[in-house]
């Protein structure tokens, strides 16, 4: 309860605020998916939204993060304009990446939001790259990556530990561990199925916290910012959180097999929304819903009547 | 000035002339300082400008990605090509893809410095070309020069690109001595240059081909055959013009390619030419590859595979229909190895 309360009010706002936010955009796009305007695969983050939103609430303007293709939950916590966001998903010329990204592609570089992969792992050492050209520099920004239980298994994630503890390079990398790899449980696909402990094979930090409790989530990203920017060097931090919808679309998905729908029910019953009620009052939570309403109607209708892009070569073919 | 030489001009003056320029890869603070193409590059830079990277060329690649879409202009060192190839997720889905994936607002202007090893007996994995690779993908262009002057003005333009450039360089030619200006200066990239001037065939050739087919030019003179020979500098984007202009007056072409044949560079220029000059040809135009085979490492097989200048004047002779029987002999180069 101490760490509860040695938050702000308005740092508790901004982090229910942000969850809040990804999850109605989120649903908004989950209820209107059916339309056919978005043909743009979702990796929705629901169930992930306290990850997101308690290590951006650290992060300055000037620092970057390297989201991964489950992006809006990042994009959005760390300022990434919405409106922007849903022009891309409905294939837009004002969508962030002009249309050419689509969902597992957002941006915004104005927010510090760099270009997110489809390729697992595929930003872990682009995280590195920023702390490295932060380094020669001399800024004192961080880079943060995000990436999923598989994206470990990837030989990229441990070529850019190796290489971050060895230079001490400002960058956190945070591993939203939520036990599937698509569908297959990391029990089928680690011989030892824990995340942080390979940071101390590289002489980093690893630590592990509740990611669906974004008080725990924004502490122990507030160390390892701090950490970073002091020029001690890179921390992993794995947060255990659980994806409530399919891998990728809309639907549920326990009918598969691969996962029980009790097991889904008592991940969303801990879930970061719920695990963080207590940081806001009832009547902040509406004036919230309203505010974030507003914006997503805002949002939506901007994507609807925006441009499509017209020209394939927009820069001209080269050969 | 020698080729290799010629390349730590332009990197040292890259680093001296532009801040966000910085060099990184495995082995570049060897003592031997990649062939000497980097000598004194880490005592005048420091260790933050020549970054020796772990054994990691994937994630090393992955870091220039990075670095280079904040605007810094990284310059990645491979002592073999053929270890690029553990780099092409980033290389091919990231690097290539980050200007178009986000609307054109990211650029990746970094450079990938590739050397082709050919030396005497490196062998199957040690001297592939591999150029046809990376020219192949949209969003990544490739260069090859083929003389001591390119080899520093290509290289300076592929740091001053806003895209990501591989940069491929023959050891075969680090030896190879001419006149290169001291000053800073670029090579455009995408423009070939016609590097002799002749009117009965065009030889196409690129690297160490141009040399070759300069050779095999001069020997087609004393048979009354004029060449004109063609150094494509730049694979992608390629100088379509400059091929077909004189593809138009010569009507017969050969293409000189130090890399297999199926879906290569020779293929391209010759798919070109059927495509947009098909009624000029007088006569089919020819390959003159590697065979379609492992490099081998011994000297009795090696000296079987390299094609060079007497394949390239066989085959001008053949297209012009004349009779010749004192073909240049061997293409034997002086080498010194250990490797």
């Amino acid at each position: 309860m101490t760490r509860r309360n040695a938050l702000s009010p308005d740092l508790k706002r901004k982090l229910y605020f942000d969850m809040l936010l990804v999850r109605r955009a989120e649903e908004r796009i989950q209820s209107e998916y059916h339309l056919r305007e978005m043909r743009s695969p979702p990796h929705l983050y629901m169930g992930h939204e306290a990850v997101a939103a308690g290590v951006c609430a650290v992060l300055r303007k000037d620092d970057v993060v390297f989201p991964y293709y489950r992006s809006h939950g990042w994009y959005l916590a760390k300022g990434g304009d919405l409106d922007a966001m849903m022009a891309e998903l409905f294939g837009k010329e004002t969508g962030c990446s002009g249309g050419w990204g689509g969902s597992m592609h957002l941006i915004d570089l104005a927010a510090g939001v760099m270009g997110t992969s489809a390729i697992v792992g595929g930003t872990i050492s682009h995280a590195a790259g920023a702390a490295l050209s932060f380094r020669i520099r001399g800024r004192d920004s961080v880079a943060v990556v995000s990436f999923g239980d598989g994206a470990i298994e990837e030989g990229v994630f441990h070529e850019t530990l190796n290489f971050s503890s060895l230079r001490k390079l400002p960058v956190i990398f945070v591993c939203e561990n939520n036990l599937y790899a698509t569908n297959t449980h990391i029990r089928d696909r680690q011989g030892r199925p824990e995340i942080h402990p390979h940071a101390e094979r590289f002489g980093l930090p690893g630590v592990l916290a509740d990611g669906n409790d974004v008080v725990a989530v924004h502490s122990e990203a507030a160390k390892a910012v701090a950490r970073a920017r002091a020029g001690a060097g890179p921390t992993l931090l794995e947060f255990q959180t659980y994806r409530i919808f399919e891998h990728c679309g809309i639907n549920e998905d326990h009918e598969l097999g691969y996962r029980t729908l009790d097991e889904v029910r008592a991940w969303k019953a801990k879930g970061p929304l719920e695990q963080g009620r207590h940081l806001v009052s009832e009547a902040e939570i509406q004036r919230m819903e309203a505010e974030i309403g507003a914006r997503i109607d805002r949002a939506f209708a901007y994507a609807r009547s925006a441009p499509f892009p017209t020209s394939l070569f927009a820069e001209g073919a080269a050969r | 000035m020698k080729f290799r030489e010629a390349v730590r001009d332009a990197t040292l003056q890259a680093l001296e002339s532009d801040p966000t320029v910085f060099l990184i890869g495995v082995g570049i603070i060897d003592p031997r300082a990649v062939w000497g193409t980097l000598t004194g590059a880490l005592e005048k830079f420091g260790p933050d400008r020549v970054v020796e990277g772990p054994l990691s060329e994937n994630a090393l690649t992955g870091m220039c990605v990075g670095a280079a879409s904040l605007g810094m202009r990284p310059v990645l060192i491979h002592h073999r090509i053929d270890f690029v190839l553990l780099t092409m997720d980033q290389l091919v889905n990231h690097a290539a893809k980050w200007r178009a994936m986000f609307g054109r607002q990211q650029h990746v202007p970094m450079v990938v410095r590739a050397v082709v090893g050919r030396g005497w007996g490196n062998g199957p994995q040690h001297t592939q070309s591999h150029h046809a690779l990376f020219s192949h993908v949209p969003g990544l262009k490739a260069v090859v020069p083929s003389n001591p002057r390119d080899a520093k003005g290509l290289l300076i333009a592929a740091i001053e690109d806003n895209d990501p450039v591989v940069y491929i360089e023959h050891r075969w030619l680090h030896e190879d001595e001419a006149d290169v200006p001291t000053e800073y200066f670029s090579t455009p990239i995408g423009r070939a240059a016609v590097v002799r001037r002749g009117g009965d065939v065009t030889l196409v050739a690129a690297g160490p081909m141009v040399s070759e087919s300069l050779k095999a030019a001069q020997a087609l003179q004393n048979a009354g055959i004029s060449a004109e020979v063609i150094d494509l500098r730049t694979l992608r984007p390629l100088d379509s013009d400059t091929i077909l202009t004189s593809v138009a007056k010569t009507g017969r072409l050969v293409v000189a390619d130090s890399d297999w044949a199926p879906c290569g560079i020779a293929g391209e220029v010759i798919a070109r030419v059927a495509e947009e000059a098909f009624d000029a040809l007088k006569a089919r135009p020819v390959r003159i590859t590697w065979p379609d085979s492992a490099v081998p490492s011994s000297q009795a097989i090696e000296a079987q595979f390299y094609p060079g200048a007497r394949e390239i004047e066989m085959a001008a002779v053949q297209v012009c229909e004349k009779q010749k029987d004192d073909f240049v002999k061997s293409t034997i180069k002086h080498f010194e190895g250990p490797f």
